[in-house]
């Protein structure tokens, strides 16, 4: 009597993604620094001051596609999940909805997707711009490779985005997310050519996920220099699994705590 | 008030023995914080208890633990005789808690069509609307809304999936008198269509005025439990009012005085007997003006027992008397 029908859960799932998506469209500072930074970025160092330069064998504007698109797919996930989940779980919200009859599932889902649409927006602008104004010139199987990879990369960081968001409180969370996220970004080559920044920094690097998103990202429109897919995947994947896990341990966590 | 009570409707029979959720021997901690010790208490099918007691007394707690939101740290939580995490039980149940923040930019409409999704047969939109009375505003942002409206939108959401069982964790906080009246007026509907509800109050007047049952907590601890005239019976006694010009400290030296306090120019003695009381006042004080005595409300039974029970700076005026302002409390 009291289970549900797959059409009512999928209901739930989609109507879920569907408001979460609402909640943050009707947010302009957020649905606009997601999106504003990486394309502002892009169009000053990739389009008007660097348009003719080249990386390697590909052109800047090429390179840095891959590298503002993970800088994108990285703002997008940590601060939906990070900032998003840190405020709704320390000020209350979570707990009304886990006391309701939601599956659980259904609201890291809708998570995942407002993070996957606004990175794949994202990463369309950036091709569009490029291929419009940068001389870029692709394959369409090269942009649509491109654009799958960043929209799979969408996972390691909506992991470390719960992890930081059950960590963190709702006051500390953005502070949190910046300190991580902007050296993070610098570090792993997303501003600045990897190859242009001193060696112990390109060594840490290797250490670090954005890094291996955007060298996936690269070797698919014939940049990147290190390191094959595989290796990069399986970081990635180790990646995801300890956010996740650090993250379940705060989910866990929570049943203890009182919020007032 | 009065006028409110008679607008009851006609009460169904109710089958008050089965318990439809329940704490036993519960124990919870929160590092060395002790919120509740050893509690037990039930609520019937088509009953309406009050969890009474001042901030920190643990009645949020309680409700969490009935929401299986929080695990006990001992003893059993137990709703329609299973765990509260049970997803067949949330489907029964409704739940309003003290939230800080709600995502302001979803419209009223769009909360409640989400919140009714996850039930499985819950009410018509249009009806969950004007159950909580909030038809007006549905294509308000929620944060738009007042505080009262927000409470509202967050009753709409417990009873939208039209639950079995309602936990209403301070539902009037932050309401107008009009608006608290109409809500109560909603809650005594649900209890008349045979739902069961578990409220939890600060305020004496709404646990006087809709329980069928009180449960006064203190400091983690059950200290009475009773029908409200039975509660004030535990403590009966009568309320003296006067002005004189004698000392608080003698007067609380008189035989029968439980209790003085000055209330701006009037004296307030609590005392089990008015009559020997009266007879000293006026011998001791000619000049004694603007006697009146009432019967002991469920606010004297209320402090004298959180004082029996060793209520200290927590227990007082400021905290349980009738706020109505509704300031809301423990964020």
């Amino acid at each position: 009597m009291n289970s549900r029908p797959i059409s009512a859960t999928a209901t739930i799932f989609a109507k879920e993604a569907y408001y979460e998506l609402l909640k943050y469209i009707r947010i302009p500072m957020y649905a606009g620094s997601t999106l504003l930074f990486p394309v502002m970025f892009y169009i000053l160092f990739g389009l008007v001051m660097n348009r003719d330069s080249s990386m390697g064998r590909i052109g800047v504007s090429t390179y840095l596609i891959a590298t503002y698109g993970t800088f994108g797919v990285m703002g997008a996930s940590l601060f939906a999940n990070g900032i998003g989940v840190a405020v709704e779980r320390g000020l209350g919200w979570m707990q009304v909805k886990r006391a309701s009859p939601m599956p659980p599932f259904a609201y890291f889902t809708a998570k995942f997707f407002v993070s996957l649409v606004f990175s794949v927006t994202i990463t369309l602008i950036l091709l569009g711009l490029g291929l419009s104004f940068g001389g870029v010139h692709i394959t369409l199987a090269a942009a649509l490779t491109l654009i799958a990879i960043l929209a799979a990369g969408v996972a390691p960081f909506c992991a470390m985005g719960l992890a930081i968001g059950f960590l963190t409180g709702p006051n500390s969370a953005p502070a949190a997310v910046n300190l991580i996220y902007l050296p993070l970004s610098f570090a792993s080559g997303l501003w600045f050519p990897i190859e242009a920044l001193p060696k112990f920094l390109q060594h840490l690097a290797t250490y670090l996920p954005p890094y291996h998103l955007a060298q996936m990202a690269l070797g698919v429109v014939g940049g990147g220099h290190s390191g094959s897919t595989g290796y990069h995947l399986e970081f990635l994947f180790g990646f995801t699994l300890l956010a996740l896990g650090v993250a379940f341990i705060g989910y866990r966590r929570d049943e203890g705590k009182t919020y007032g | 008030m009065m006028a409110a009570l008679q607008q009851v409707p006609p009460m169904k029979p109710r089958s008050l023995e089965v318990e439809v959720a329940g704490l036993r021997g519960v124990t919870k901690t929160y590092g060395d914080i002790k919120a509740l010790n050893n509690v037990d208490f039930s609520v019937r099918a088509g009953e309406l208890v009050a969890l009474l007691g001042p901030n920190g007394a643990g009645k949020t707690t309680a409700v969490k633990l009935l929401l299986g939101v929080a695990a006990p740290t001992a003893g059993t939580v137990n709703v329609f005789g299973g765990n509260p995490v049970n997803p067949g039980v949330r489907m029964r149940t409704g739940a309003m808690l003290q939230v800080g923040k709600v995502p302001e930019t979803l419209r009223v409409r769009e909360h409640v069509s989400l919140f009714s999704s996850y039930y499985l047969k819950p009410l018509p939109l249009t009806e969950t609307l004007s159950i909580a009375g909030i038809e007006s505003i549905k294509d308000r942002k929620f944060g738009e809304l007042s505080g009262g409206q927000k409470q509202r939108v967050l009753f709409a959401l417990a009873v939208c999936g039209d639950p079995d069982i309602l936990f209403l964790d301070e539902p009037t906080v932050g309401m107008d008198v009009e608006a608290r009246r109409a809500l109560w007026q909603q809650i005594r509907n649900l209890v008349a269509r045979g739902k069961s509800v578990l409220l939890t109050t600060h305020y004496l007047q709404e646990a006087d005025s809709l329980a069928d049952r009180v449960v006064v907590i203190n400091q983690g601890s059950i200290i009475a439990e009773g029908t409200s005239a039975e509660i004030k019976a535990q403590t009966a006694g009568r309320r003296i009012r006067c002005v004189s010009r004698l000392e608080l400290s003698s007067v609380r030296q008189l035989p029968g005085v439980l209790e003085v306090r000055q209330d701006r120019e009037a004296m307030e003695i609590h005392a089990a007997e008015a009559e020997a009381v009266v007879r000293e006042l006026l011998n001791c004080d000619p000049t004694l003006s603007a006697l009146e005595v009432t019967s002991a409300g469920l606010e004297e039974a209320f402090l004298a027992l959180t004082k029996e029970n060793g209520g200290t700076g927590s227990v007082g005026i400021g905290h349980v008397g009738m706020d109505a302002l509704g300031r809301p409390n423990q964020m």
